[in-house]
């Protein structure tokens, strides 16, 4: 079985998102880049099926401009067998993004795709979904826990009512959680050996995409911050403070 | 003229809080106001959907397949109804953020997520980057606006409707190929943890499972919820539904009690729009008291038992 991941490049996780001037958009300009944490994730778990058996070959695919392939590079440091870009010089919106990788997935036929449920920096968690629905395939959500059985697989799912297990036939379309797996570190030889690893670029007007109908930016605004209150010295003046708000 | 359907959250037996906060959500967008129901003839969840405040009809649409919410189940049967209308919302829970995005690819438009304002026609806001910047979008009026409503910024609607009940048949059934296996619920003694309007929460501080009898403890005796930082749960002391940060609840109580919780971005993302914010903490650096209303440093092992004396 191939699996399938897709990894987006999204603004390090530990980078202080600044506002630029105009409210146009986000400071990128020399800020550090990674792969979104939770396409990551679905990075080790693929590598984890193929050590297990359960896989025979993983291939990561990102949509972005030149840039991205610095993290295809570090997918394939971790382990995919080799890599797909998507050239796109403009962000695409989800939608988007799941028409190309429906074109993708007719072309690879993977029997697993595994995503982020969201990626980090437009928090939409929506693209696994909609490449599901667009493939006409199951999608398991969300997942803390992945078993793939022959043409199955019981998926854990975190919800909000606790931990729903689903089962899905393959193919289908998992998005990862936080406590699905803990990714490996990138070994210096494992970084040397990906300079050889197939990546393979296509330009995105090649797929004939009809790009979707996104809603338009507006205004990018930083959120008032909550004010810092007053510190107290023990349990009873904490009691006092909490009559006084009202709050008790 | 604008028409809104709303996908109701319940879990068989209730209709969600989150659904109700929808329907406020939904009255800042038009008066025509439509809640469906998709159960397995769970009369109860519709006469509390009619009975919000706003809302003008209930479609109540009952199979066996519905017992439990599977996007692949649902997702026509959305679709299937939504040509009638303008808006499609669904709350931005782990229930509308599965279900929604495969209604609108199915119909091949755009979703908006986490809608947290309506600025005015089809012009929104909705947070980006974890809550640390605040996206204004205006949507296609040409296409249905489908989004996903994040909860933690709107009230809940009243109770003083009378909307009307209709029942409408399903499409045929689709979807065979994912199957409901079972459901692991938390603790469903206390109130819930995202519609409390009291919530006290431990993190990596309360250093084990067992000691989180004492949070547990204050929480029944002030009659909160109880949550959790990520880091609580990674270690295992409590279960994910606990989880109250980005990647958890967001959540807006009136009260939040954060104890030997340091204030990671990502969990003060979950409680920015909490009335009040106690902090606990026996780091007097923490970053949780840079937001805390009132801050306390503090041996939680000390103080908690003090203050559960005194509240």
């Amino acid at each position: 079985m191939k699996i399938l991941v897709c990894l987006k490049q999204v603004i390090d996780y530990q980078v202080r998102v600044q506002v630029n001037p105009d409210a146009t958009g986000v400071v990128t300009d020399g800020v550090k880049m990674s792969i979104n944490p939770f396409d990551e994730i679905a990075l080790e778990e693929a590598l984890r099926l193929r050590e297990a058996g359960k896989a025979t070959e993983v291939v990561a695919v990102s949509i972005g401009n030149a840039s991205v392939k610095t993290q295809l590079r570090t997918g394939l440091a971790m382990g995919a067998d080799r890599a797909l870009h998507i050239l796109s010089e403009t962000a695409i919106d989800p939608l988007t993004a799941a028409r190309v990788l429906l074109k993708i997935v007719e072309h690879e036929a993977p029997g697993l795709v595994i995503m982020g449920k969201q990626a980090i920096d437009d928090d939409c968690n929506q693209t696994g979904q909609m490449l599901a629905a667009l493939w006409d395939r199951p999608q398991a959500t969300f997942a803390s826990e992945l078993l793939v059985d022959g043409q199955t697989a019981r998926v854990t799912r975190e919800v909000d009512a606790g931990l729903e297990t689903i089962e899905v036939d393959l193919p289908a379309v998992v998005t990862t959680d936080l406590r699905l797996n803990t990714p490996r570190f990138v070994k210096l030889p494992d970084i040397m050996k990906a300079k050889r690893k197939p990546l393979d670029e296509s330009p995105i007007d090649s797929y004939g995409i009809e790009a979707a109908n996104a809603a338009q930016a507006l205004n990018y605004a930083q959120p008032p911050e909550r004010k810092k209150g007053v510190m107290v010295d023990s349990i009873s003046e904490l009691v006092e403070a909490m009559k006084q708000r009202g709050v008790l | 003229m604008s028409r809104l359907m709303i996908i109701a959250e319940h879990d068989g037996k209730q209709v969600s809080p989150n659904t109700a906060k929808c329907v406020t959500c939904a009255s800042q967008m038009t008066d025509s106001i439509d809640v469906v129901v998709f159960s397995n003839g769970a009369k109860t969840v519709s006469t509390q959907a009619a009975a919000l405040t706003g809302v003008s009809r209930v479609i109540s649409v009952n199979a066996s397949e519905f017992d439990h919410p599977l996007a692949a189940v649902l997702a026509p049967q959305v679709v299937a109804l939504a040509g009638d209308y303008s808006h499609v919302l669904a709350p931005s829970s782990s229930f509308g953020k599965d279900l929604l995005p495969r209604v609108a690819a199915l119909m091949g438009v755009t979703q908006i997520s986490d809608l947290m304002s309506v600025e005015g026609d089809h012009r929104y806001t909705r947070p980006i980057y974890a809550g640390n910047v605040v996206l204004t979008v205006e949507a296609n009026r040409d296409e249905p606006l489908i989004a996903t409503v994040r909860v933690a910024s709107f009230q809940a609607a009243g109770n003083d409707g009378s909307a009307s009940i209709a029942q409408a048949d399903p499409q045929p059934i689709s979807g065979s190929h994912t199957r409901f296996v079972s459901l692991e619920r938390g603790n469903s003694e206390r109130p819930d943890l995202q519609s409390a309007a009291r919530v006290i929460s431990g993190g990596r501080g309360v250093g084990s499972a067992e000691n989180f009898s004492i949070i547990y403890s204050l929480a029944d005796r002030m009659n909160a919820a109880v949550g959790a930082s990520r880091a609580a749960v990674d270690a295992g002391f409590v279960p994910n539904d606990m989880q109250v940060g980005q990647t958890g609840k967001i959540i807006a109580p009136d009260l939040y009690v954060a104890i030997g919780i340091s204030g990671a971005i990502q969990h003060l993302t979950g409680i920015k729009d909490a009335g009040t914010i106690v902090a606990i903490n026996k780091d007097p650096d923490a970053p949780i008291f840079e937001v805390a209303d009132i801050g306390l440093v503090a041996d939680l092992f000390t103080a908690l038992p003090e203050l559960e004396e005194l509240v």
